[in-house]
């Protein structure tokens, strides 16, 4: 009786996306709010300069902030639109392309993304 | 006696390339369902309609058919409920063997697949395996399913590639995999976690909307996800 009760051994990677699509849809309500708090209410997007830019990407805070808002984004879309091609594209071939289009393209933001959190000197042009 | 227009799409594979919509003038009495003017129609006007059916009383499944754009079996909807001009199609995702009639091979073959029937090792009990009301309500409503393929072929994912196992796989793998006379669980839920499984649901709940027994099919199937999940119910 007990046997029947318990989750299998392998639950497997489909179901890994599932829950991930979850867990990170949670954490990106508060991350994001978060985010439209700090950039539209305390700040004015009328005044986004630079400088702003600069002292906010000062504090190791926001640049782990944004770096990990930028990586369950990219993550939770891209298992997302891999769900939508499967349940849309009939032809394998078509559905492995475009699948493969998406993983590059989506790779090299990512990468682009992490590319400019990490490498940014702040106060570099103000100079 | 009033008559109601039913449009039926026929398909003859040996004459027909593509299919074709037939449209029949047919009288009705108050309580006739379409089941009633489909034969009807194949009784008095054209014999070679084909369409598939058994009992007749919505127990055997048999004439599941996409009535008015909505999965049904034409045995218990009746004609004055719908309207006077009808729509009658075959179920959507099965390959069409003629008209009304699809094959169901497919359909069966994945419910084959989570091993629909009751696997236990232990000794056979010289009397019936006890089992209590509350263990039998959690799997009572699946046991309903009369494997008219109503639900699986109104789902939209199924339709796509018919890859995925579908709704009333899940319900018959939820009615034994909540058993507590039943070990196969484990084995199931391993089944339904993968690809073709239980996570390609979206929640669309057209499987819910088509099943003519009533069962609330997106909810097992979620239960289902539950318990690959975390366990239990």
């Amino acid at each position: 009786m007990q046997a029947t009760r318990a989750r299998p051994a392998g639950r497997g990677w489909e179901w890994f996306c599932w829950l991930y699509m979850r867990i990170s849809a949670v954490v990106m309500i508060g991350l994001v709010l978060g985010h439209l708090y700090f950039m539209h209410i305390v700040n004015s997007t009328d005044t986004i300069s630079h400088e702003f830019v600069s002292q906010r990407l000062a504090t190791p805070f926001w640049r782990i902030y944004d770096l990990v808002i930028l990586l369950f984004a990219m993550s939770h879309g891209v298992i997302g639109t891999r769900g939508i091609i499967e349940d849309y594209v009939r032809k394998p071939g078509l559905r492995r392309g475009l699948q493969w289009t998406l993983y590059v393209l989506s790779a090299a933001f990512t990468i682009a993304g992490i590319y400019v959190l990490v490498a940014f000197q702040p106060g570099q042009l103000s100079r | 006696m009033p008559t109601a227009k039913i449009r039926v799409k026929r398909f003859n594979p040996e004459k027909d390339r593509k299919p074709y919509w037939a449209d029949y003038e047919v009288p009705y009495e108050p309580f006739d369902r379409v089941l009633d003017a489909l034969h009807y129609i194949k009784w008095n006007v054209d014999g070679t309609l084909a369409v598939r059916r058994s009992c007749a009383h919505g127990i055997c499944g048999s004439d599941a058919l996409l009535i008015n754009g909505v999965n049904r079996l034409a045995c218990k909807i009746l004609v004055k409920d719908i309207g006077t001009t009808i729509s009658v199609e075959p179920l959507r995702g099965l390959p069409v063997i003629k008209d009304l009639v699809v094959n169901m091979e497919p359909f069966f073959d994945k419910y084959k697949q989570v091993k629909p029937w009751l696997i236990n090792d232990d000794p056979t009990p010289e009397k019936e395996r006890p089992q209590s009301p509350e263990q039998r309500e959690l799997f009572d409503d699946g046991t309903k399913c009369i494997l008219c393929a109503a639900c699986t072929t109104s789902c939209p994912v199924y339709w796509t590639t018919g890859e995925y196992i579908g709704p009333a796989a899940i319900v018959n793998a939820h009615r034994f995999i909540f058993d507590s006379r039943d070990q196969g669980g484990q084995e199931r839920l391993a089944i339904l976690a993968e690809k073709s499984g239980a996570f390609r649901c979206r929640t669309v709940f057209n499987c819910t909307d088509a099943c003519p027994q009533g069962i609330e099919v997106t909810k097992r199937v979620q239960e289902v996800k539950r318990a690959i999940t975390v366990g239990g119910i």
